[in-house]
């Protein structure tokens, strides 16, 4: 992600791509004729808007889920922005020493300096800022093989037929509170078709960056691949350091066709409020994968460091026989961030099998909760499941809790689950400072080795810069 | 090298060590002996700055104020301790702490950090010296080795930081004779004019391959006698009861 990012910033200074882009902000509230506007900035065909209208109505029948293991502030749904596209502060940057100062000094943090970075030619990169998609990477090069990369927007323009039977068929909008809020006012958002047959050529990546204040993100992501097909999907997030809380209520619908194989990797580290829990973004997110096809396998993996309050199950519908679902995940909560996320596995085809590997890490005030579902349905003879769900505490100040739910209506059906909870030891400390490791570098050590199984699974350079990630978010946890 | 005057060492207001003094020169190998619960494990963890305890009198090392120091830092000036029960680290591969752990040191010193080339060809010849399996390197530490492998391993590192004062607590325990002469061999070898060991041992088997200029014995919280190599023999002998030979020196 690291080098991607710098791609997207490199290109922006070099297209002067800052005055292109109309600024632009929707007045606070939520309305039928916010829904209207958004629709209109993006000259959306009518069905579109339909849906978005027929999701709002049936947004204003819900209430917000009280079953997390979670306190949150009341949101005043009508005191945020829907739309917000980037806009130039001042003049123009000259270099890249005058932008994004969070970005940069995240970076400077992780000890790799913006300007300093190389072209990296392995990522497509989807840029999103605020509400709309700024830059698509490598969309030619992806073109030649047959893949379709671009925002959403830009898709609904041009592959309607692509977008409109699939959108909403994972994750409906009437699927959850936030899924609902999200499908009336979505603003951009990425769109990936894979063709049969084809292993995509690159790696491809969205990041998102939510900047305007007072402004909610709701971003779509739309991923089909079809027969035989390969993809490798990466996402990373950041936002500024603001007082006030943000909403990020984001939804990813993933479709595998017939023995394709989708493997989808977050790293998420959205601002995750200061010392004493002011700010930082609610991020609460649907993602969920539908194995369709026999042999189909999804693969989600997460390293959840940021956000303020985080709401979170990427999930697989295994539907296809003898389909595979993983998730892997590594959720790091300090101070005073909460995270509930886990993930469901709902088993439908014969032989369907799903693994889950959650590592939660709680330090400062925090409290870190696994809520994992595993369903086996009547049909899904032969289905097996193995979890294994770890928690790691630092300090004595947090909390780990984990919710397992098991549903199994066929008699074949094998589930395994295995928890366990531990802690940084003082054993283990003044063993590596003994060493003349410091208790910080000791620390992000013994949790990165904790984490080991889930950092396996990334992509090598998410790999190195989770590791980096989890050092910089689990500072001034010790001591 | 190592000046320990009037230690007094207590934790929850139970005293362990009541006026230790102590006193070892470079290139000196002293031994520690004493009965269960004399404070031998104590004196070393003292050393090696763990918390927890409540500690008075002063230590001098090499310049340095020692108990001022943190644990890193007196590791970076040439501190270790070779531990009774290694912990385990699990994700963690043994060859990545090691050098994490060396170029700390190294950093600590204003040395640069190792090349990894030098790094592995030294840590592979320390570790075919100590009979180690090349897998020991990518295993993570010390998870699921045996209670032999895990001394083992306490002695590779020790040969990999080259420090100027080690101090072994009880290596030998739970080690069978091959074991115990392949890590006998590795303390040997880093015998040398400006290091300093301070080996604490139940039994003398191990004092016979490494041989000690001075044996102590701890008891009662501070050094009872002390003595040359001959005085583990006769505690070997006569245990650690009455002093059985009026010459031997008190302290």
């Amino acid at each position: 992600m690291s080098d991607a990012i710098r791609e997207v910033i490199d290109r922006e200074y070099e297209f002067g791509f800052e005055g292109t882009f109309e600024s632009e902000i929707a007045p606070k509230g939520l309305s039928e004729e916010i829904v209207r506007f958004i629709s209109a900035r993006k000259q959306e065909p009518e069905w579109l808007l339909e849906w978005r209208l027929a999701a709002y109505r049936h947004f204003l029948t819900l209430e917000e889920p009280t079953w997390p293991n979670l306190k949150i502030p009341p949101i005043d749904y009508q005191d945020m922005h829907y739309w917000a596209a980037p806009k130039p502060k001042g003049p123009a940057p000259k270099n890249l020493n005058e932008v994004d100062p969070e970005v940069r000094a995240m970076f400077d943090k992780l000890g790799i300096p913006l300007s300093e970075q190389e072209r990296l030619s392995g990522v497509a990169v989807d840029a999103i800022v605020d509400s709309v998609s700024v830059a698509t990477t490598f969309k030619a090069r992806l073109a030649e093989a047959g893949v379709i990369f671009c925002s959403f927007s830009e898709a609904v323009r041009d592959h309607p037929e692509l977008v409109r039977p699939h959108l909403g068929s994972v994750v409906g909008p009437r699927d959850n509170f936030f899924a609902a809020l999200n499908a009336a006012v979505f603003s951009d958002g990425s769109f990936c078709y894979v063709p049969a047959g084809v292993t995509c050529p690159m790696e491809l990546s969205t990041y998102f960056r939510m900047n305007a204040a007072d402004t909610g993100q709701f971003e779509r992501t739309l991923i089909v691949v079809e027969e035989g097909a390969t993809v490798s999907y990466l996402e990373g997030c950041t936002a500024p350091v603001r007082d006030e809380n943000q909403l990020h209520a984001a939804v990813v619908e993933l479709i595998a066709r017939t023995d394709a194989h989708i493997k989808y990797s977050t790293v998420q580290n959205w601002y995750p409020g200061d010392a004493d829990g002011n700010g930082g973004i609610f991020n609460f997110v649907t993602k969920r994968g539908r194995c369709e096809g026999a042999r189909s396998k999804i693969s989600w993996t997460q390293v959840e460091t940021g956000s303020a309050i985080t709401w979170k199950y990427p999930s697989v519908v295994l539907q296809g026989d003898d389909s595979v679902g993983e998730f892997y995940s590594v959720a790091v909560t300090n101070a005073h961030q909460q995270a509930d996320t886990g993930t469901k596995m709902i088993h439908i085809g014969r032989n369907t099998s799903s693994t889950i590997v959650s590592k939660g890490i709680s330090a400062g005030r925090s409290q870190n909760t696994y809520r994992g579902l595993v369903k086996v349905l009547r049909a899904a003879n032969g289905a097996r499941n193995h979890t294994q769900c770890d928690s790691l505490l630092i300090g004595d100040r947090c909390g780990a809790h984990t919710f397992p739910y098991l549903e199994v209506k066929n008699p074949t059906a094998q589930v395994e689950h295995e928890a366990t909870t531990s802690r940084v030891g003082e054993d283990q400390l003044f063993y590596c400072r003994q060493r003349g490791i410091d208790e910080e570098e000791a620390t992000a050590m013994i949790v990165n080795g904790f984490c080991r199984d889930v950092f396996d699974q990334l992509p090598m350079e998410f790999a190195v810069e989770a590791q980096a990630l989890m050092r910089v978010s689990l500072e001034g946890s010790v001591g | 090298m190592l000046e320990i005057r009037d230690l007094s060492v207590s934790i929850d207001g139970h005293a362990i060590l009541t006026g230790l003094d102590l006193e070892i020169g470079p290139g000196e190998v002293h031994a520690i002996m004493g009965p269960n619960g004399a404070g031998k494990s104590t004196l070393s963890a003292v050393l090696a700055g763990r918390e927890g305890y409540d500690v008075e009198g002063t230590v001098r090392f090499a310049g340095h104020d020692l108990l001022a120091l943190e644990p890193e830092a007196r590791a970076a000036a040439g501190v270790f301790l070779a531990f009774q029960y290694p912990t385990e680290i699990p994700g963690v591969g043994n060859a990545y702490f090691l050098r994490t752990s060396l170029n700390a040191i190294r950093e600590a010193n204003g040395e640069p950090p190792v090349d990894a080339r030098s790094f592995l060809g030294s840590l592979r010849s320390h570790m075919e010296e100590l009979e180690m399996d090349p897998s020991f390197s990518s295993r993570a530490v010390n998870a699921g080795f045996s209670g032999g492998e895990k001394k083992r391993n306490e002695i590779l590192q020790m040969a990999m930081l080259e420090p100027t004062l080690a101090i072994l607590d009880e290596t030998d325990s739970g080690l069978d004779i091959d074991a115990l002469r392949i890590v006998a061999a590795g303390i040997e070898r880093l015998r040398s004019p400006e290091r300093a060991f301070l080996v604490i041992t139940h039994y003398p088997r191990l004092l016979d391959l490494v041989r000690p200029d001075v044996v102590h014995v701890l008891r009662g919280g501070r050094i009872e006698r002390s003595g040359d190599a001959a005085l583990a023999q006769q505690l070997e002998q006569y245990g650690y009861g009455p002093r059985p030979e009026p010459e031997a020196v008190g302290s």
